[in-house]
């Protein structure tokens, strides 16, 4: 092969002096790094992927990892990234995958958006002494409530309330599927959402009887292999999403690749062990905002109308328009899914370049169906590279009813986002079907973790809105004038629809 | 028998699902519809095992996601029958519509006559579990696109010549697709296999093939003494060669 070896990604240096030789970067290194010989270990850097697995178990700190020891020749075009693409194409002829969410370095506008505070003339509340209303309902408002008295004088409600999702916090745990990530991973992540009083999704992998004890906190995925979707599965569910698309992968499918489908994926898949589970791109019955009615309905007929039912899509230049067609297809709720959000694998063409930012995507979907009238209709789920509490409380002043988060979680759990979940060698246990791997993670310990993570930034929400002179999530909701744009340009600003600092 | 006669004219398809669950629920082995008019979603979700005669034509979706019943409809059904179906019988005396059978993964669905495009599209199977699709005249092309799984059985009364709709299992990575008669390479769609059905082949489908004339009274002999063509999948993992990892 004329192109050789490439120079390697990290470099990986044992102190000798520091190592006392105890053998856990061996035991715990599952992409090969370490091995011991003649009472010494030896190194093959070539194989790291920085988990950091091994720095995380010695005892002694005497591990380093390096990043690009030898780097390219510097160049702002030709990157390294950009040469070591080509390379690998250019020796396989083959679309290039790869791991959790998009890589480029698009500017992230929450970091360019700030927050309010009141000072002197509309004092602060202290959420310590006052109650936070952070309690949110997700699914369709009336218009209207008619109300008539009884014969004995009380008030009654006439109007037909349809059911909702009631969340104790705007946060919940974005779809992953059982298969992409561990049994213990999903056992975990439902704990937590059980545990906080929200709600997770299953992703498109059906639903584990482990899983089970919990089903009242999660909400079932229908996407296009309608793997795992039975009458069971539809009915076990608090409510039920049919995934169009997802913002990693916008407008195609997935493959879980045969490997990952061992006998209890499979079991839950309901297809054969070993067998390629692909997702076509569309949904082979939705062609039409018409059509997707139809699935909306189907699913609320089987399900005789006791079940939200969202409809996923990630976030493209049309947004605002489709979820403007969603809101009208019967759905209770629209989720989208920004261009940042995670997945374990796609093709990094669609992963880096398709779809739009999450901040965008819902101030245009927020200001499109209030000015259609339909805001009341469907409640908006934001997701897609949320990272922390300002993240979440300015995606719901631009008009989120609430937030999934889905990466946060995993590394909540342990995950160092090292990209390589495709590798089916997850050292933390997470996107791992390998059982010694899975063994790692204790549901016990990660539960806490998650849910911790959830407490942690519920009490920042609080916190913000106190701040804010807000008591209650609904009055923050859409509420952008506690935002302000800092070096945001004229047309974003009017995008997000939110005035610039100092205005 | 218990029979539950429900006339369905005028009447929303939530309302006559209601009065359907209702009828099974309180012990109902056969439930008459007359009158069916292009309500969508009938016996969505309903598992057990009653029939549902229904006479008229049933709208989209008929017996998705459902598990158990046997529906017989006596006239033409709209778009996906069986859709996501899990269990039971669909026995159609007439032709439907587009994506029959879509991403069906068990029981048994008869079409007496034509269907649409797509049909049996993303069926799959999985352990006993293996639907059937058994369609008497004649099916559009893209039959048994992206299938994972189960047999669909095109029996294409009174044809002789070669089938010719395009894009045959295209995608095609499970099951099996039978065509009595000839089908041209050229009609294959991508990662689709043809091949002269064996006497394997013949002793899989030979029972379903009789309970078909048996259902419409048809003599199974011709079918019987037929050459057919079977599909299949290339390979089991159409996307193994496409990808390479960043």
């Amino acid at each position: 092969m004329s192109i050789g070896t490439r120079p390697l990604r990290f470099l990986v240096d044992l102190d000798h002096e520091q190592c006392m030789l105890c053998g856990r970067c061996v035991d715990n290194c599952s992409y090969g790094v370490f091995r011991m010989e003649n009472n010494r270990i030896l190194i093959s850097s070539r194989n790291c992927v920085a988990c950091h697995r091994c720095i995380s178990q010695c005892p002694r700190d005497a591990i380093r990892i390096e990043e690009r020891p030898v780097d390219y020749r510097n160049h702002p075009v030709w990157t390294a990234k950009a040469r070591e693409d080509i390379y690998k194409q250019a020796e396989t002829g083959k679309i290039l995958l790869g791991g959790m969410g998009n890589t480029l370095d698009y500017p992230i506008i929450f970091d360019r958006i700030v927050l309010d505070a009141c000072q002197v003339t509309n004092p602060s509340i202290d959420p310590l002494r006052e109650p936070m209303e952070l309690r949110t309902y997700i699914g369709k408002k009336p218009k209207k409530l008619d109300l008539f008295r009884d014969p004995s004088g009380d008030v009654q409600l006439k109007t037909e309330i349809v059911p909702n999702l009631q969340i104790e916090t705007p946060i919940m745990i974005g779809h992953m599927s059982y298969g992409a990530i561990s049994l213990n991973a999903h056992i975990s992540l439902a704990r937590a959402a059980a545990a906080s009083g929200t709600f997770m999704g299953t992703g498109e992998g059906g639903l584990h009887e482990a899983i089970f004890p919990y089903q009242d906190n999660m909400i079932v995925q229908v996407a296009s292999g309608r793997f795992g979707v039975n009458i069971d599965y539809l009915s076990r569910g608090a409510a039920i999403e049919i995934k169009i698309g997802q913002g990693a992968k916008p407008g195609i499918g997935g493959h879980l690749p045969g490997e990952k489908v061992c006998g209890d994926v499979s079991c839950t898949r309901m297809i054969p062990e070993g067998s390629d589970a692909i997702s076509p791109a569309p949904h082979h019955d939705i062609y039409s905002i018409e059509d997707l009615k139809q699935l909306v309905r189907s699913l609320k007929e089987a399900t005789e109308w006791k079940k939200p039912v969202f409809v996923k899509i990630a976030a493209v230049h049309n947004v605002a328009a489709i979820a403007a067609g969603i809101a009208r297809s019967s759905a209770d709720a629209v989720v989208i899914d920004g261009f940042r959000g995670g997945t374990g694998a796609a093709p990094t063409v669609f992963r880096d370049n398709v779809g739009i930012p999450i901040e965008t995507a819902i101030a245009a979907v927020d200001a499109k169906l209030r000015a259609q009238g339909i805001r009341n209709e469907v409640s908006i789920i934001g997701s897609g590279g949320i990272r922390n509490s300002a993240d979440v409380t300015k995606l719901i002043a631009l008009g989120a009813d609430a937030v999934y988060i889905g990466t946060a979680a995993l590394i909540a759990m342990g995950c160092r986002v090292c990209g390589t979940c495709y590798r089916n060698l997850c050292p933390w246990g997470i996107a791992t079907q390998r059982p010694d791997l899975v063994g790692r993670l204790d549901p016990d310990e990660a539960s806490v973790q998650v849910s911790n993570l959830i407490h942690a930034w519920t009490l920042e929400i609080s916190e913000l809105m106190g701040a804010a002179g807000i008591n209650s999530i609904e009055s923050l909701r859409g509420n952008r004038d506690r935002l302000r744009g800092y070096m945001l340009d004229e047309t974003m600003l009017s995008v997000l629809d939110i005035k610039p600092v100092g205005a | 028998m218990a029979i539950t006669k429900i006339q369905a004219e005028g009447i929303h398809y939530t309302r006559l699902n209601q009065m359907i669950r209702k009828a099974a629920g309180s012990g109902a082995e056969e439930i008459i519809l007359e009158g069916v008019m292009g309500q969508r979603f009938i016996a969505d979700g309903l598992t057990g095992s009653v029939q549902i005669t229904i006479h008229g034509v049933p709208g989209g979706d008929l017996g998705m996601f459902m598990r158990g019943p046997t529906c017989v409809v006596y006239g033409n059904a709209e778009h996906a029958p069986g859709n996501t179906m899990d269990d039971g019988r669909i026995i159609i005396h007439g032709s439907s519509g587009d994506a029959t059978a879509h991403s069906m993964r068990g029981g048994e669905i008869y079409v007496r006559d034509d269907i649409g495009y797509r049909g049996g599209i993303h069926m799959k199977q999985y352990q006993d579990k293996r639907p059937v699709l058994i369609i008497g005249q004649e099916a559009r092309a893209f039959l048994g696109e992206y299938m994972a799984g189960g047999i669909i059985l095109l029996l294409r009364r009174g044809r002789n010549d070669s089938f010719s709709q395009r894009g045959i299992g295209s995608g095609i990575h499970g099951g099996l697709i039978m065509i009595r008669g000839r089908v041209d390479e050229w009609y294959l769609g991508v990662g689709a296999r043809k091949h002269e059905a064996s006497k394997d082949d013949m002793d899989l489908v030979i029972p379903y093939i009789r309970e078909f004339c048996n259902l419409f009274s048809e003599d199974p002999s011709s079918y019987l003494s037929s050459v057919f063509t079977c599909i299949r999948p290339a390979s089991a993992r159409p996307f193994v060669n496409k990808y390479t990892w960043e």
